[in-house]
Parts: structure tokens; sequence; C-alpha cells
């Protein structure tokens, strides 16, 4: 219903100007922001972002996004870089401009507002730390802005630096910090003025594998405890299933699967997202499935497979995409399954991930918990249910 | 510790270094020594004539008059200028190009041009006639005017370039998290960018003073160097090649150096009251 | 942030923003504007035939170009400031380039005291050690030569080459040099395979700067150089001086000759460095 809104809303443009004017005036020292307390629902309504000023040559940086964050949801946007995950985040904090749709906060139009009055709390790659002031004044920032009473902002930065476990280093400086310190103290600065919705821009990717995999307990812990909405952008799929309610995976620009993480895990809705989240085996079969009751049947010589198909196949190509670990290998042949030769592997402690050779110069990637070593002969199987059939990628 | 072992690398060092304290350092410590040994007189004659005589301790005062301003109406000028300019941008390159052009042009040629062009029958007496904005003469050639604005003409695209040096080095990302966190432009400004550039405007004002201070060709031909603008530069060429008293000029040269040594030191100090933390280039 | 083209920052936009850059704009358009019409000014009456009070003069020369020549001796001037271009470029080069080698690669003792050294030649105007080093040169017979003026523009330049090159040194990763050790190439080798041709843009914008540097040094050439040492930018001064004695226009040739030769390599300059370098790079090296 808001679609004709978000075109140009004369109304909304109007109370745009108008609060910023009102701020240039009285909010040199404190800011009104337009959006207090708590929302019911952001929405982003085909929200897009394009370069190249001439319409011929414009780059969409991200094409016609929608989605609506209810409060307290954990939104991940993931994907590679340059998929438009970013931009996204940009243009919901107010650094980049739309060139198309808008974004809504229940009932206000927010797209037109400065990010200073969005009252969003973000967290960027780089920490983005205010390297001269100490890091009781970095987290107080927000909260100076807004002209919080002294006393008040010193038992908020207190309290913010105890959730992120920080107390005794408000005095140093941020240089005087590891990097997840110096990350732990750029979220407290993004919580402490309570924002409605709390931006997330790559915040584990500066760190190292230990430190990323106990900061992000760590913001699930923040996140459960403040219940505050979250929209965090990431190009590590583990941090996304592990941290999301729900996933964005987004490819040049696109949204390409909206939804839960053990859906996007369990059925990719292309064979983009299917890649992406692990999907190694990708057999191309050039003749159209065959149909088999629920399930399909795909063939190339030397090599039948039964699966389930998960987009509409349209032309004569399909696609089979299976996860190595879903795969069965065995010493023995058994009913429907594939020989094949050890080519190498890789031990992994408890399994190992084995290449193995099957007909006609298809390779497999397998996780299995035998003994292997190169030239062994094995038998795999695959549970049809979990053999997804797609058509190529657009 | 090791034994300090001669390093070869290092000894590249060498020669520029030897290079400098014998044409540098040298002569300068020459100077001051040849400062205290006047032709007659104690050891401090030169000194106290200095600063008693009245063709000689004015002219501190005429080149401060002529410095302070200068440097300042130019850093007012660069910085707003400058912080505009801070995005990369083909129009900031564009600037920044035609800047440099009077920078490396150089005082003597900008002196000549302002002659004709302010003099009382030059381009801008004739566009304030035709404008009916001023119909007298202008006097802003061979007094302090005339002095004052070639200052500014030279010395405004030095210190706006190299704010904008400062500028650009400030890590935008800064900027951007304050403003996320509520501050307003102008806020974005006076909490982030300005501490961080403290460092470089008191660098930039001690770099323009030092150079506004010691001007000599344009007060020559700009101004009136025999009164209203005989800097203290003039006083000191004078001692060594009018009055052949090298002794006088290098006591001349020292007060210089004295004047500006206090000025950028105040100018520091003033710093450190306005800003504490550590000096940050900001990348990183 | 990902491999979006570099996101614009959202000014908030009330019409105050917007009247403040125009204020700005219109300081800087005025200023550009006075400063080219200075330039223009002179370009004009340097082919004026008489202009007096009126916009433009009353018939176009260019004898006043001859007259120059002849009048301010600018054949030898020239060859003058050339000779001492070029050697002060090349010696900077050769002493200022070693030394930030050193100076980019290795702590020493005393590494404090020698930037320093190399500090306060381009922080101390050349009107105050000026006055002391002719003093010096008068003393030893190197005042008025060719060589004394190549001497005294060389303080300024040798730190200028050293604060330019040091950082850019720095940013060459030290293990190419390593590689090529462990490839088998001795110093001297490394140096010309490896080295010269990973200098070579920066030594070529360091020359280029300080060629730009030096054609404008007007206070170390005019305290030290005789008669027939004068380089073009003080034989313009004792001309702009002297203004009554020659005609205006004469003067004006010359200037446009010296501001022609200077604007030329200028641009060249522009070509290979950002403008900010011509002043700025000290702040660099006060940080570290």
């Amino acid at each position: 219903m808001n679609l004709a809104l978000s075109e140009a809303n004369p109304v909304a443009m109007r109370t745009g100007v108008v609060q910023r004017l009102g701020s240039w005036w009285t909010g040199m020292n404190s800011v009104r922001s337009a959006v207090g307390g708590d929302f019911e629902e952001l929405r982003l309504v085909g929200l897009s972002r394009h370069y190249g000023g001439a319409l011929a040559g414009r780059v969409a940086a991200l094409d016609r996004l929608t989605i609506t964050v209810r409060r307290g949801e954990f939104i991940a946007l993931l994907g590679p870089s340059g998929c438009g995950k970013s931009t996204a985040l940009n243009l919901i904090a107010g650094l980049l401009q739309p060139t198309g749709g808008g974004i809504w906060l229940d009932e206000t139009r927010i797209d037109v507002l400065p990010p200073e009055q969005r009252g969003f709390g973000m967290v960027f790659q780089n920490y983005a730390l205010f390297p001269h002031l100490s890091v009781r004044r970095n987290v107080g920032f927000g909260l100076l802005m807004r002209g919080v009473r002294r006393s008040e902002a010193d038992r908020r930065v207190d309290r913010a630096l105890a959730l992120v476990q920080l107390h005794g280093h408000g005095d140093k400086l941020p240089g005087q910090l590891s990097g997840g310190q110096q990350q732990r103290v750029a979220i407290a600065r993004a919580i402490v003025v309570e924002p409605p919705l709390v931006l997330m821009d790559e915040p584990l990717s500066n760190l190292d594998a230990k430190l990323r995999i106990e900061t992000r307990a760590e913001i699930r812990r923040i996140h459960r405890e403040l219940g505050r909405s979250t929209i965090y952008v990431t190009h590590d799929q583990d941090e996304a299933l592990s941290l999301a309610d729900r996933i964005v995976v987004m490819r040049a620009g696109v949204a390409q699967q909206i939804a839960p993480p053990h859906e996007v895990y369990a059925h990719p809705a292309n064979l983009h997202v299917a890649r992406f989240m692990g999907y190694r085996n990708v057999i191309e079969f050039a003749s159209a499935p065959r149909a088999l009751g629920d399930q399909v049947v795909l063939a190339r010589p030397g090599l039948t497979l039964t699966g389930t198909v998960r987009q509409d196949i349209q032309g004569p190509r399909a696609f089979a995409a299976i996860r190595p670990d879903e795969l069965v290998a065995r010493r023995m042949p058994s009913t429907g399954s594939l020989a094949g030769i050890v080519e190498g592997f890789e031990y992994c402690g408890r399994d190992s991930l084995v290449d193995l050779a099957v007909a006609d110069g298809v390779r497999l990637h397998v996780r299995t918990d035998l003994p292997v070593s190169a030239g062994d002969r094995l038998y795999v199987t695959a549970p049809p249910e979990r053999v997804l059939v797609y058509p190529p990628e657009a | 510790m090791k034994r300090w072992r001669i390093d070869p690398v290092v000894m590249l060092v060498a020669p520029a270094t030897a290079f400098l304290v014998l044409v540098f350092a040298y002569p300068f410590l020459y100077g001051l020594l040849l400062s205290f040994r006047p032709l007659e007189g104690g050891w401090n004659a030169n000194y106290v004539r200095f600063f008693s005589s009245d063709r000689l301790f004015p002219t501190i005062g005429t080149t401060l008059e002529l410095a302070l301003p200068a440097t300042v109406i130019n850093l007012l000028l660069a910085l707003p200028l400058a912080y505009r300019m801070r995005v990369t941008s083909r129009y900031q390159k564009w600037v920044a190009s035609l800047l440099v052009i009077p920078i490396s042009l150089g005082t003597v040629m900008i002196a000549d041009g302002m002659l004709t062009y302010l003099g009382p029958k030059g381009w801008l007496s004739q566009v304030l006639q035709a404008l009916h904005l001023y119909d007298g003469p202008i006097h802003l050639t061979h007094n302090y005017a005339g002095v004052l604005l070639s200052l500014i003409i030279s010395g405004f695209p030095f210190v706006f370039l190299l704010v904008l040096s400062y500028v650009t080095g400030i890590d935008p990302v800064l900027p951007k998290a304050a403003a996320t966190l509520g501050a307003n432009p102008w806020q974005q400004f006076r909490h982030v960018y300005l501490p961080l550039l403290s460092p470089g405007l008191a660098m930039a004002f001690c770099l323009a003073f030092v150079q506004a201070f010691s001007v000599f060709p344009s007060a020559v031909l700009l101004g009136a160097p025999a009164g209203p603008t005989r800097v203290i530069s003039i006083a000191a060429y004078e001692a060594a090649f009018e009055q052949y008293d090298d002794s006088m000029a290098a006591c001349a040269a020292m007060v210089m150096g004295l004047v500006q040594l206090a000025v950028v030191s105040a100018a520091l100090f003033a710093r450190r009251l306005f800003y504490r933390g550590p000096v940050v280039g900001g990348k990183g | 942030m990902s491999a979006t083209p570099a996101p614009t920052l959202v000014v908030s936009s009330g019409w105050a923003m917007r009247a403040w850059g125009f204020l700005l704009n219109v300081i800087l358009a005025f200023f550009i504007a006075n400063v080219g019409l200075i330039v223009l000014v002179v370009v004009v009456n340097s082919v004026a035939q008489r202009w007096l009070g009126t916009w433009l003069p009353e018939g176009w020369t260019t004898e006043w170009y001859t007259s120059a020549w002849k009048e301010f001796q600018l054949g030898s001037v020239l060859t003058v400031t050339f000779e001492v271009v070029v050697m002060v470029v090349a010696v900077s080069v050769v002493l200022g380039v070693p030394a930030a080698y050193a100076l980019a690669r290795r702590e020493f003792p005393g590494k404090r005291a020698v930037m320093l050294l190399f500090l306060l030649p381009l922080m101390v105007p050349p009107m105050t050690y000026g006055l002391p080093l002719a003093t010096v040169m008068y003393k030893v017979g190197l005042a008025g030569t060719t060589a004394g003026v190549v001497v005294a523009n060389l303080i300024p330049t040798v730190p200028f080459v050293i604060l330019v090159m040091t950082p850019f040194i720095e940013q060459i990763d030290p293990n190419l040099e390593s590689a090529a050790r462990v490839f088998g190439a001795g110093t001297g080798r490394v140096f010309l395979h490896v080295l010269v041709p990973l200098l070579a843009p920066g030594i070529l914008a360091a020359s280029l700067l300080v060629l730009v540097r030096t054609m404008a040094m007007f206070e170390l050439t005019f305290l030290v150089a005789g008669s027939g040492s004068q380089t073009l930018v003080v034989a313009l001064y004792y001309a702009v001086f002297a203004a009554g004695v020659r005609a205006p226009q004469s003067v004006d040739a010359m200037a446009v000759i010296y501001m022609v030769l200077s604007l030329l390599w200028l641009g060249t300059a522009l070509r290979f460095v950002n403008p900010t370098q011509l002043v700025s790079r000290v702040k660099e090296h006060k940080a570290t």
C-alpha cells in the first residue's frame, strides 16, 4: 500500500526538510532523533542503489531489496564481496542515499533522514573508533550527541563496558587495545544509546580465527540479553548460520533467498545459493530429468542419480548439487551406489575429505570416516532427498 | 646489546648528513658566534644595539603585524575550503592544481603582476570604478596592504594544500561512525575532524607563519621598504649588503630565528592545551 | 565495505549548509580569478604597445621580447638557470636517495638527530639561514659563483628529496630485495635490477618537484649569486626593483618567459605527482 509513496512522497520529503532545518537551529548540542524508541517493523521496499549517472551505464549495487524486519530479529546479509550487502547496510544507516525504493520504520519514512537522525547503532568493519578519545569517551560519544546528562551517561557507559567485559579499560586509548577489544568497544559504543536497530558491517572479519569464534559468541549473548533488532553483514556462512534468525543470501545486488538458517542450509533456493552454502559437488547433466514420483532421475554416460527438484527446470540442462557430508561411502557396493577411485584426500582428524573419481571424468568430494589411501576403491550413495536438482544459473 | 658495527646501509646517510652539517649547521653556528663578535663594543653590543635602535627593533613589530594576520587569514580561509573538498574528486584535484600555480610562480613573479593589477590604473581600480563601487584612486601597492595581499596570495595556496593533505589523511569512516551515533555535520567537524586535525593545523600555522615572517621580495617590491613595511629581513639584508656589517646581519638573522621559534613554541603549546592525545594520521 | 564504488557521504542539506557551501565557492572563485588576472595582466602588458589606464592596450607588439632578451642578457641568464637547475636536481637525487634508503630501512643511534637535521632546512625559511651562509660563502670565495648558487639551492632540496623518498621506499616490500639476494644477486645487481626500477617513479617525481622549487627559489640565489651567476627569478627581481629604469613591458616580457618555463615544468610534474606533494610530506615524518 505504500508502494505509491515510495517514488516521491512530498509530505515525507517536506517533513524531512523541516526536521533538518529544526535540527540545524536547535540541534547544535542535542540530537532529536526522528525515530525514538522501539519499533514493530522495519520495511525495506524495493530498495535500490545505482552507480554511474547516465541511465545507460548505470550499475545496480543493490537491486530492489524488499524485506520486513520484525522487532528483535537478527538478520544476516550473506554473500561474497561486491554482492551489495554492505550497500544495503549503508542505505539503512543513511550513509548512502537510495536511488530507488524506500525505508519505513513502522509508519515513518526514514530514507529521507540523514544518518544522525535515524538513531541506529552501527559497528564498522575496521572498528572506526575515534583514535583521540578514550574508551569511555568513545562509548559515551552517542550519549554526548544526544545531550544525555553526565551522571546518567557515566552509568550507561559503565553498564555497556560491563556488558562487553571491558570494565577497567575505560581510560585507555583505542590504540592501546587488541583488535578483539577494539571491536568490543565498537559494539559497546553502538548499543549504549539503546538503538532500536543495530547494524553490523563484517564486524569479525579483521579478527583471527579463535577470536572470531569468541566474539561471535559474545555478539549472540549480547543480542539475547538486549533483544535489539540486528542487521549483520558477513561473507562467512558459519557466522550467518550461527547468529541469524533469518539469512538474506545476496548476489550481484539481488537477494537470492530470504529464509531461516536451516532452510537456507538444507534447501537452497537456487544453484548459486547451493554453491555458497557448501554444496561442493555440482554435476551437470545435458539431458532433462525424468520424473519418478516425487523425485527425478538424472542420467549422463556412466552415471545415474536420483534427486529432488528444488527449482523449476525449463531447458534441457540440469544440475545436481550434493554436500560432501551427505554422500555415504562404503567399501562394498550396494543398490544404486557409484564406484570410484580415491585420487587424493585431506585428513581432517575426525574424518577425511576424499576426492573420488567416478564415471566419465566426474570427481566427487566425499566426507567419510573410513581410513582411506590413494587408489582405494569406494562406493558412494546419496539419499535422493539430499540430491538437489536445479536449472542452470541465470 | 650487540656491539655496534658499521652497517654499510646506514652509511648511505652519511654524505647527505655531512653536506648539511657543512652548509646548513656550520654557517648557522658560525652566524651565531659571529653575532657575538661585533665590529665595535662588547660581546653583546649587536643585540644591545638591535633592541635599542629605532631603525632595527621596530622591524620585529612591523613583521609580526604582517605575518600574524596573513597566517591567521590564510588558515581561516584554508580550513573550511579544504574541509569542504575532503572527498577526493576531479573538482578537488582541479582546484589543487590551480592553486599550486601561484606557489610555483613564486613571490617575485606574483609581486610583478600585482604591481600592475592593483596599481592606481590597474584592472582592479577600473573594475571598481566601472561598477561605481569606489571612485577614488585605490592604494593597494607600495604600502602595508600590498604586502599583506601578496602574503595571502602566495600563502593561502600553501596552507590550503597543506591542510588538504591533512584532511584527506583522516579516515572518512570516522565521521560516518559519528553520524550514526547522532552527530550532525557541525558536530562531526567539531568532535571528530577538528581534534584529529589540530596537530596538522598547528603544523600548518607554524610553517605558514615562518614563511610569512621572513617575507622579503614582496615587502621590497610591493611595500614601502623604507618605512611601513621595513620588515626584519630588509634590516638584515641592509646590514649585510649595504653596511657590510656581517656581524650585525648575523645578529638580525638570529633575532629573526628567535622570534620564529618563540611563535612556533607558543603555537605548539597552545595546541597541547587544546588537544591532548596521540598524533594520529587517521587511516589504519 | 565490499567492492562497491566509493560511497558518497550523505551531507545533511539544509539551506544553511547550501549557503555556506556557496559562500566558500564564491571565496575560492574570487581568489582564483584574481590570481588569474594577476597573471593575465603580465601577459597582456608584455605584448602591449602603450597601456595607460584603459581596459586593453592601444596596440599590440612582440618587440618587447627581443628587447628584453638583449637588455637583460636573457641568453646567459637562461644558461645559468639551466645549469643550476640540472646540477641541483642531479646532486640532490644523488645525495638524497641513498640517505632516504638508509632512513627507510634501518634504525640506528642518532637517527632522530639526523632526521632533525633534514627537517630544519625545510622549516627554517631561507632568509634566516641564508645570511650567515652568504657570509661564509664570501669568506671561502664561493659567493658569486655558479657553484655557490648550486650549493645554496641544495640546502632545502636535499632534505626535500629525502622526505619525499623515505615514505616511497618504506612502501616497497623489503622482501623483494631479500628475494633477489636469495636468488643469488649481489648488492650491485640488487641495486641495478631491483631497486632502480622500483625507485624510478619516486625519483622522477622528486626530481620534478625539486626542479619546480629551484626555478622559483629566490632568496638563497639572491643572497649568494653574483652578477654572472643569477638565475632567472633573481634577474626578474632586479628588473622589477629597477622598474623605473626599464620599460615595464620589457620586464613583463621577461616575467612571461619565466612563467612559461615554470608552468611547463609544473605541468609536467603534475602529471606524475599530486599537487599536495609540493608542500606536504613534512608532517608524515614528524609522526614517525
